[in-house]
């Protein structure tokens, strides 16, 4: 189908028509330069998303910081302590602390983005602005509390670092800001699907928590990739957060394995999302004021 | 020929009742799956040609067939009953939701009051506010902050600013959120009714606020069921009647209309035994011409036709006069005249003419109900069928100011010095 033909820039159509509203639109079609338009508005959405957060509470952004830190603790004692998973030689907190770091951007990146209609349906409603803002200013919040919980990681590895433990954080720390587009890109994907599916099947909302957990036992957090048996390793790596992760863990701690063909199917597994999110979006977007 | 700013072509909308869907996932999935590979949608029932047609009847034309052409710099007011169409098009205009079928064809950025405080989050701070609903509605950060200090000054909340709009009353909350839309600077403005709120002061501000911007030159699509604020600001109207486009013209014809809709519909109380009824009425002046305006001390006419459905040995015929608050103001019965009405054999059409001469109630908005009957009975009432107006001129009365409206009679008067 060819996209120009529902094109809506002023200096392709006839008639000099800044715009025209048609009942059907391209499939791929996402208007970035409209997006860039309302960057101001974007950067809002992640303004108002701290400032409602933290008002009136007393600890403020430090629940960045609180909420890793006992799940850490918490992780620590049942799984090290009482179950005894093995963890590498790695000190026990660093090693949870830091999968749950890495696993936390994308899973409040995914649960956020999901709920992006629903939960803004109002504004939906009365306004136009390009729909795709509100998933991205999403993003890009959760983003700074990554930042956030990150520095507080690199505090407690180098306290590990110099109390003498084996970690040792390598090159391929570089490869982080990639891991985090990564992270970024699927629990996107992801969100802007479910979210694009919940204006009609609202039981799906309750899916995505419940499936988030049950993920994140899928990838390895509270274990090495080591540790599972060969045979079952294919499951586990054919979930695209596994590499994610394990480069994450292998960059920051020294210890396991990176597999640049694992990588290359998680980069190639996100991008074939983004796209398919993007179609089901835009098929979505232009009437789902009518169904949520 | 005017430079068309936005060209509506054959527009229409259509909602689904009920729950969406066909129930279950599966079959969703399945007819998802068939429209893509461009199969028949499986589970629609057999026999249902058209797939806009209504299936099972849970679909529902919101808007039907639109065809419209606004210039640029017009003034537009769009009216009509609730559930006429009006605010789906504007949603479909600002872009919310799309057409069924049909183009939307636009040039130059339109801006949406579709609400008043869309996006106001109640935690934020009035100036946070002003930010954020201001970048909703389209404009940029810089221009907000070159305007800030004129939306804090036109809203009246400069004390207040800093503080959380939680706190803030009900007409402080939607001066705010009035403030920052009026100041959107679009080449087309839609506004869908925001005036209804806030207190009388604040209405008058409103409107001033609109009658500046449309004077800039600015196109102004303006939906109202306030049709003095209408009047006042539109230089072009349409009305909108079950989804489509009724009538198209000049804002007072447009208005008129409207309220005459309001007189014409059939939930009109009418009563009767019916062996004779009305078949139509009408109000004109003394040439004959319809009219629903008179001045003050003016004469007019009421002619109606009635039909007569058995032998009626007699009969007499009133009009009751109402003002708008439903208070009983005249009574007007052929015996005044020494009128009679009789021997009307079965089948007969009577056209029935009164004049009225030098009107002396308060300028105001009247109903007529029409009476038919006898002593034994009533054989047609239908109330309130008649609305007019009765201006205040000076013909009667050289009073040189508003009457005060209280009054409900005018009195004519000599004053001498004794």
């Amino acid at each position: 189908m060819n996209t120009m033909t529902n094109q809506q820039q002023a200096n392709i159509l006839p008639d000099e028509w800044t715009m025209i509203l048609r009942p059907k639109r391209s499939l791929l079609d996402i208007n970035l330069r409209e997006l860039w338009q309302y960057r101001d508005l974007i950067m809002l959405f992640v303004k108002r998303d701290f400032v409602s957060k933290f008002k009136q509470t007393i600890l403020g952004p430090l629940w960045f910081i609180i909420q890793p830190l006992l799940t850490t603790i918490m992780f620590t004692i049942i799984f090290g302590n009482i179950a005894g998973i093995p963890t590498n030689g790695i000190p026990k907190i660093l090693f949870y602390m830091t999968g749950i770091v890495g696993w936390t951007y994308f899973s409040t990146c995914l649960n956020e983005t999901s709920q992006t209609f629903i939960k803004n349906a109002s504004i939906f409603g009365k306004v136009y602005f390009p729909r795709l803002a509100l998933p991205i200013s999403v993003v890009i919040s959760n983003l700074v509390s990554f930042v956030i919980q990150f520095v507080f990681l690199l505090f407690f590895l180098a306290y590990f670092m110099i109390k003498g433990s084996n970690v040792s954080p390598n090159a391929l720390v570089l490869w982080i800001p990639f891991l985090v587009l990564l992270m970024a890109g699927l629990g996107l994907g992801f969100g802007i699907i479910i979210s694009s599916l919940t204006t009609k099947y609202r039981d799906l909302t309750h899916l995505v928590t419940f499936g988030v957990t049950l993920w994140m036992y899928a990838t390895p957090i509270i274990y090495p990739l080591s540790g599972i048996p060969e045979k079952y390793r294919i499951f586990v790596l054919a979930n695209p957060m596994t590499a994610v992760v394990e480069t994450f863990k292998t960059a920051l701690l020294g210890v396991g394995q990176i597999n640049y063909i694992h990588l290359l199917y998680s980069f190639c597994f996100t991008i074939v999302l983004l796209i398919i999110g993007v179609i089901i979006f835009n098929k979505v977007e232009k009437t789902f004021m009518d169904t949520v | 020929m005017q430079n068309v700013v936005i060209k509506l072509e054959n527009v229409s909308k259509q909602y689904r009742l009920g729950n969406v869907g066909t129930g279950t996932l599966s079959h969703d999935l399945n007819r998802f799956f068939a429209k893509i590979v461009g199969r028949e949608d499986p589970t629609m029932k057999v026999g249902v040609a058209n797939k806009l047609d209504t299936i099972d009847g849970r679909y529902v034309w919101a808007l039907q067939d639109v065809n419209l052409e606004i210039c640029d710099g017009e003034v537009l007011g769009i009216v009509g009953k609730n559930g006429a169409g009006k605010s789906t098009l504007l949603k479909l205009m600002s872009r919310v939701t799309s057409p069924t079928t049909g183009d939307i064809k636009i040039k130059g950025r339109i801006a949406s009051l579709l609400e008043v405080g869309t996006g106001f989050h109640p935690e934020l701070t009035g100036k946070e506010n002003i930010y954020l609903n201001g970048a909703i509605l389209g404009m940029t950060k810089k221009e907000i902050t070159s305007k800030f200090d004129e939306i804090v000054e036109f809203s009246g909340v400069k004390k207040y600013v800093n503080t959380p709009v939680k706190r803030y009353s009900s007409g402080m909350y939607v001066r705010l959120a009035f403030a920052v839309a009026a100041h959107l600077e679009p080449e087309i403005l839609i506004v869908d009714e925001v005036l209804a709120v806030g207190d009388a002061e604040f209405q008058k501000k409103a409107i001033g606020k609109m009658q500046s911007v449309s004077r800039s030159g600015r196109t102004v699509l303006f939906v109202s069921h306030n049709l003095t604020a209408v009047e006042q600001l539109c230089t072009k109207g349409i009305l909108m009647q079950n989804g489509t486009l009724k009538m198209e013209g000049k804002v007072h014809d447009i208005t008129s209309a409207y309220k005459q809709m309001s007189v014409d519909e059939n939930e009109l109380r009418r009563s009767g035994t019916r062996v004779m009824e009305f078949l139509d009425y009408k109000m004109s002046d003394l040439s004959g011409k319809t009219i629903d305006e008179v001045f003050l001390g003016d004469h007019f006419s009421v002619t109606a036709n009635a039909r007569s459905n058995e032998q009626i040995d007699f009969c007499d015929m009133t009009l009751d006069i109402r003002n708008d608050s439903n208070e009983f103001i005249g009574h007007i019965t052929n015996a005044d005249d020494a009128f009679e009405i009789k021997n009307i054999s079965k089948g007969k059409t009577l056209g029935i003419s009164v004049t009225v001469k030098n009107i002396s109630f308060s300028p105001g908005t009247y109903y007529i109900s029409l009476w038919l009957g006898n002593s034994y009975g009533t054989f047609d009432y239908i109330e309130n069928c008649i609305r007019f107006t009765i201006k205040q001129g000076d013909k009667f009365i050289g009073r040189p100011f508003p009457f005060d409206k209280r009054a409900k009679t005018v009195l004519q008067s000599t004053w001498n010095f004794k």
